[in-house]
């Protein structure tokens, strides 16, 4: 499976707060949840991802409350994939179990609109437009398998439990 | 969320309703018709399953469990908010989840963990009179970082430890996720669970009491900590005590002490929610709510919505916020524009009667 588009980027500790504020979360309308991604952080955000992208941050991405909007926030925006040199623990299960890939690696080689691509598994980034390639953190193969179904809800659809 | 991902799981019925509560207080009483609907969505859910609900008003999830003994030492506990560590405080391995993990385990009774690395945290000497738990918990942030306990467990040592309360365990372990960390322990002797005589540690840090004054974190970092004497500038527009950090008696009593008979500043506004109704009842029969309110406040039913924005006591643009709560990043209280310093109950009732930013130290005797 891979993965192809233009990099947003962002810097450290972008919170869960950042991503979607609490007070958007009260909904089961993905829709709405999309329309306030990133919103206090980037009012350009929905118009900069909406062909699908791969948001690029720093370190400790998806800090503080353990709202799982945050990271369907982002894919409903038209999130591919994040990529951060570190995120917190609780956002990278929430984005792990809804289906949306993440990379640990270092983002000081990406710029803000490079085109990037990647193949779930991998153990490396491409970075097209300076032609490079960026090794990341590999994947337990747990996690590798849900994001291949495409979360944990068609994980266990299919396999019955973990 | 957790209610439709079971279902689109295929799930019917839960693995077993006694090992699930559902407790309702991040919006309450519910504020408009779309969360009202969803809080009816999962009252029909949990009376189909059999799974004991705790309807909104009745308090904070993290002080429900506590005070209605839910949760033991040994425990595994997942809780779909991030806040659940505060369990560590009676030896529970306890941790936040998502939506889609709390569906998981609803459904199949499992989850899967890493087990992570430990840092160990000795709390050396003897606490000042002036400062409390949350002086403690904020100095340890600012030293270990907002980052620097991501995946790692913490065990809390300590003379101060050993005689300290429930309440003052509690604020401790709540705030260890604002390191990351995925649990915190407080390792007191009769926690009922102790680490292996072999176990090994990442990191140690020792945090001399001796010496801490009352600390505050500043916006919009939980680990920028710094002093309240530094801050003595600072315009506070807005105060807040409650929280699941400090919402306890013991938190109210304090403020009350400091406010009894006094009025807050002119251009100031506190907010007070009790974390629970049984809070809130003996804050009535001492008088503290009385005299909280004689002072200016405004008391909120037991709940979160003021500390993450989701209901009630929104800062306008601009305005400065101190608060006994957790985060004080962007946006948490409901506008992007306004910025939250994070304090013990102490320096927010002094803060809230001066109209700047106050420091405890100065009060005569014991808080």
């Amino acid at each position: 499976m891979k993965i192809r588009g233009h990099s947003v980027k962002y810097g450290d500790n972008i919170s869960t707060d950042l991503v979607i504020a609490g007070k958007y979360t009260k909904t089961l309308n993905i829709a709405d949840l999309a329309e306030h991604a990133m919103e206090d952080l980037d009012p350009h955000f929905a118009e900069r991802i909406k062909d699908g992208g791969f948001v690029v941050a720093g370190s400790y991405f998806g800090c503080g409350s353990s709202r799982e909007q945050a990271p369907v926030a982002l894919k409903a925006a038209g999130t591919l994939c994040i990529v951060a040199k570190t995120f917190s623990r609780i956002f990278y299960r929430n984005a792990i179990n809804i289906g949306l890939p993440l990379i640990e690696c270092d983002t000081n080689l990406i710029e803000d609109g490079d085109e990037l691509e990647y193949e779930i598994g991998s153990e490396r980034l491409i970075n097209r437009t300076r032609n490079i390639e960026i090794p990341v953190a590999p994947l337990p193969s747990i996690m590798v398998e849900i994001l291949k179904e495409g979360g944990v809800v068609p994980y266990i659809q299919k396999n019955g439990g973990f | 969320m957790a209610i439709k991902a079971f279902e689109n799981m295929g799930g019917r019925s839960v693995f077993d309703p006694s090992k699930i509560v559902f407790i309702m207080d991040h919006a309450v009483p519910a504020p408009y018709e779309k969360i009202a609907n969803l809080q009816a969505m999962m009252r029909s859910f949990a009376e189909e399953q059999g799974i004991r609900f705790i309807d909104g008003g009745e308090g904070v999830c993290h002080q429900i469990v506590v005070e209605q003994d839910f949760v033991k030492a040994g425990d595994l506990v997942l809780g779909t908010d991030s806040h659940t560590c505060t369990y560590g405080a009676l030896g529970a391995f306890a941790t936040g989840v998502g939506s889609t993990d709390m569906a998981a385990a609803m459904f199949t009774g499992k989850s899967w963990f890493k087990v992570p690395e430990t840092i160990r945290v000795t709390l050396k000497g003897k606490l000042s009179n002036k400062c409390s738990a949350k002086d403690v918990i904020l100095k340890t942030i600012g030293v270990i970082g907002a980052d620097g306990a991501n995946y790692r467990s913490m065990e809390f040592y300590g003379e101060w430890l050993e005689e300290s309360s429930l309440a003052e365990r509690l604020t401790l372990a709540n705030m260890v996720v604002e390191m990351g960390a995925k649990c915190g322990y407080m390792c007191r002797s009769s926690l009922g669970v102790a680490a292996d005589g072999d176990a090994c540690y990442v990191m140690d840090v020792e945090i001399d009491l001796d010496v801490l004054t009352p600390q505050v974190a500043r916006p919009h970092a939980v680990d920028d900590v710094c002093s309240a004497a530094e801050l003595k500038s600072v315009v506070v527009h807005q105060g807040f005590l409650g929280s699941c950090t400090n919402g306890r008696l013991e938190d109210l009593r304090i403020a009350a002490r400091i406010l009894e008979g006094k009025k807050i500043a002119k251009g100031t506004r506190l907010i007070v929610t009790p974390a629970s109704k049984a809070i809130f009842l003996a804050a009535m029969n001492e008088g503290i709510l009385q005299t909280l309110v004689a002072a200016g406040a405004v008391v909120f039913p037991p709940g979160c919505g003021v500390c993450v924005g989701t209901h009630g006591g929104v800062p306008a643009d601009g305005e400065n916020v101190i608060s006994t709560s957790n985060r004080n990043f962007k946006g948490r209280m409901g506008n992007n524009k306004a910025s939250i310093y994070l304090a013990s109950p102490a320096t927010v009732a002094l803060s809230v009667l001066e109209g700047r930013i106050a420091d405890p130290a100065k009060l005569e005797g014991a808080l």
